[in-house]
């Protein structure tokens, strides 16, 4: 794991953010929420952090990170995709939009382009089950996506 | 406190109202089988996550069955431990267990004390009907554990340990479901983590996920070799614990026993660790002597309360977690290491052998043991002071092996020089023995009178944490005392935060000192082996002719022949050593 210089102000803020919890250990996974909201991920420098900070083990801090889904020790894209595979998605064929990003990006669910740019997750339903298959890069909605349309997304955020 | 009635197993049974239906089965002799379970008594130490399902029960009126080690009594409660339907739940759920666990055990070192094995025996498991996918994870070997977590059942023990009784804090529960694994942070080996090798983890874990490194094989090889000469040193604790193996009640002493096997195995030279406990109490004593003059004299620099080195467990403790305080405890190496410079400096040279032809093997009760003679400021030129260190378990495998008939042995005694201790030596096992033995040669070198008795029962017990003050001729010593890591860390927070009143603090990294060391035969949570066999070591010490340090002949010939005095220039270079701060870049590199 190679070691990562976080920022004097982030990890100012972060303790900042420990200490509005008085630094209790109960509060760890509120603590995390916000860490993950400060970070955009987790990683092992942050949770070190907090260990220390909260006075808990870095050991305990990495287990509730590792349970918990919604926490993620991978740092997103600057462009985080995400492919909806919600039952209307499915059944118009977001799978093969999946794969087609997957093989165009070479990368997997979860993970992150190692230029740092795109990042790759799946969901569940983003409410505009009309425009099936839904794809999400960043706040920006794309609808109808077939896996012919793929590069031409991507092409748009890689100039 | 308010009684319940209730019936297990028909019959009746009143017990206090907070009591489980496990602890409640006990009392009239109803053992449920466990797993997970583990109880320590009158040492506040209990797991019960209530996560393998092995204790279920079926309790009148409550449509699932209940476990045991986590459901309380009540009132009129009627309780079945073995009917046919609770019989089939704990066979089932023990062979969905099994399912996710290799059926290594011909080979696993384990094997004959795994509790998993046990039970499957038991509960009369004779073929694995759930196959599918077994979760998977890389060996970790570090210089004492092993970690070989596909044997892992996740019972959490050794997480309790670590975190709640230790607070090491190396190991936890991490990831989820059929990946869950035991480890610790950011899944980095043991070595890079804050571990201390106490091996409580070890001593707890009910299957073969965690066990000693061993060096069994490299010890036989050294046998083996003509050109070596082998001497072996025996840790105090050893000798009250080792017959436990061969079936002999807890507490019975075998120092005459181990040592003729030690020589039915091809030692050159048995010797004990004894000695040089007698040594360490010299070095230490004058330590604290030292210190506590200075400081009445008015000394402001002197660092007061000095803390005990012996435990290596804990040394690595403080390096981890205090590195602050790492010029308050002695600089005494402990007993193993003091051992391995005077056998290869002053004995090897004495008959003649290149220090790379003299191997020296230590039997301790610790794994600790194991990484401090890997340490790199106990090595001259590569070489080691102690060349291999195993545990009390292995021994008692050597011996096996080795096809001795351990109990029809007859009683030998230790080889001179290295081999004579006093009983001062010996209570080196105990929580309490090593500021006892130092008490007793420090009262007589401050006071320069005679000990009246040799004895400070005040010193002795179990309590978690203890303190006395010893009366040093009108000069009161306060004396603390702590075992288990979590235990010494309140004594140390005090020391940090300048609240110690202590002018001395003995410290043990594992429950009952030594004698519960992480390397001792397993007492799957009896404490009362652990009494039995500190009751051992004090028995050992009231028979020796000579009970105080500073009067062991072949330690005063020591100090005659070879070092000077204690604290001189020789000391310094053979028996002192120095600490580390290991508390920075801990997990990443």
């Amino acid at each position: 794991m190679a070691k990562i210089k976080l920022p004097e102000r982030k990890i100012e803020e972060l303790k900042e953010v420990c200490r509005s919890f008085n630094n209790e250990k109960g509060e760890l996974i509120n603590v995390l929420h916000r860490a993950q909201g400060i970070f955009g991920y987790l990683p092992a420098e942050v949770q070190e952090i907090v260990a220390k900070e909260l006075n808990v083990s870095a050991a305990h801090v990495y287990g509730v990170v590792t349970f918990y889904s919604f926490f993620t020790m991978t740092p997103k894209g600057e462009h985080p995709v995400s492919i909806c595979l919600g039952t209307a998605c499915y059944v118009r064929g977001a799978e093969k939009v999946l794969e087609e990003f997957r093989r165009e990006l070479k990368i997997q669910v979860g993970e992150t382009t190692s230029d740092g740019k795109f990042s790759l997750s799946c969901l569940r339903c983003v409410g505009a089950c009309g425009l099936a298959p839904v794809v999400l890069v960043g706040e920006k909605v794309y609808g109808r996506v077939s896996p012919e349309g793929v590069k031409d997304i991507i092409a748009e955020y890689n100039n | 406190m308010e009684m319940v009635k209730l019936t297990i197993d028909g019959k009746h049974v009143e017990v206090e109202k907070d009591t489980t239906i496990l602890k409640a089965a006990r009392t009239i002799g109803i053992e449920i089988p466990t797993l997970c379970y583990f109880q320590l008594k009158d040492m506040d130490i209990e797991n019960r996550p209530g996560g393998c399902r092995i204790c279920v029960v079926e309790v009148s009126g409550r449509r699932n069955l209940a476990p045991a080690c986590s459901t309380g009594v009540a009132e009129g409660m009627v309780v079945q431990t073995h009917s046919i339907r609770v019989l089939n739940a704990r066979r089932t759920v023990l062979e969905l267990i099994l399912s996710d666990h290799p059926a290594e055990c011909l080979t696993c070192a384990k094997s004959g004390q795994c509790e998993l094995q046990t039970l499957a025996q038991q509960l009369g498991v004779r073929e694995l009907p759930y196959q599918g996918a077994q979760s998977t994870y890389r060996k970790d070997t570090s210089p004492a554990i092993i970690r070989d977590i596909d044997k892992c059942i996740m019972c959490r023990r050794c997480e309790m340990m670590c975190n709640d009784v230790q607070t090491v804090g190396a190991l936890s529960a991490v990831n989820r479901g059929f990946m869950a694994v035991v480890a610790p942070a950011f899944e980095m080996n043991l070595e890079k983590s804050p571990c201390t090798y106490c091996g409580q983890c070890v001593s707890v874990c009910p299957t073969g996920a965690l066990t000693e490194v061993d060096h069994s094989r490299n010890v036989i090889n050294a046998l083996a070799d003509p050109a070596k000469t082998v001497v072996v040193q025996t840790a105090p604790a050893v000798r009250a614990a080792l017959g436990e193996e061969f079936g002999l009640e807890p507490g019975t002493l075998v120092t005459g026993k181990m040592v003729a096997a030690l020589r039915r195995l091809g030692f050159d030279y048995v010797f004990d660790t004894d000695f040089a406990a007698d040594l360490t109490i010299m070095e230490e004593s004058s330590e604290l002597l030292d210190r506590l003059t200075r400081y009445l004299k008015g000394d402001k620099e002197v660092r007061l309360p000095i803390l005990t080195s012996c435990c290596p467990g804990w040394v690595n403790f403080f390096e981890h977690y205090f590195p602050d305080l790492i010029d308050v405890p002695s600089t005494a190496k402990s007993p193993q290491q003091m051992f391995g410079p005077i056998a290869k400096e002053y004995f090897g040279k004495k008959l003649g052998i290149d220090r790379k032809n003299l191997i020296v093997v230590s039997i301790m009760p610790c794994l600790a043991k194991k990484y401090e003679c890997q340490r790199d400021e106990f090595k001259v030129n590569g070489d080691p002071d102690v060349n291999y260190s195993l545990s009390t378990r292995e021994l008692a495998h050597l011996i096996r092996l080795a096809n001795i008939d351990f109990n029809s042995l007859s009683d030998e005694e230790f080889d001179n020089p290295l081999g004579e201790s006093t009983g001062a030596g010996v209570i080196f096992a105990n929580t309490g023995g090593v500021i006892e033995a130092a008490c007793r040669t420090a009262y007589e070198l401050y006071t320069g009178k005679k000990l009246e008795k040799v004895e400070f029962n005040e010193l002795r017990g179990l309590e978690n944490v203890r303190h006395a003050t010893v009366d040093f001729d009108g000069l009161p010593v306060n004396i603390g005392i702590a075992h288990g890591l979590g235990n010494a860390r309140k004594l140390l927070d005090d020391v940090r935060e300048g609240r110690s009143l202590f002018h001395a603090i003995e410290i043990m990294a594992c429950p009952g000192g030594c004698i519960g060391g992480g390397g001792q035969p397993y007492h799957l949570g009896d404490s009362e082996i652990l009494k039995k066999r500190a009751a051992a070591i004090y028995r050992e010490d009231a028979g020796k002719p000579i009970r105080k340090s500073h009067e062991n002949p072949f330690i005063i010939k020591l100090y005659e022949e070879f070092l000077g005095k204690p604290l001189g220039e020789k000391s310094h270079q053979l028996l002192h050593t120095h600490y580390f701060d290991k508390s920075l870049g801990t997990f990443v590199e």
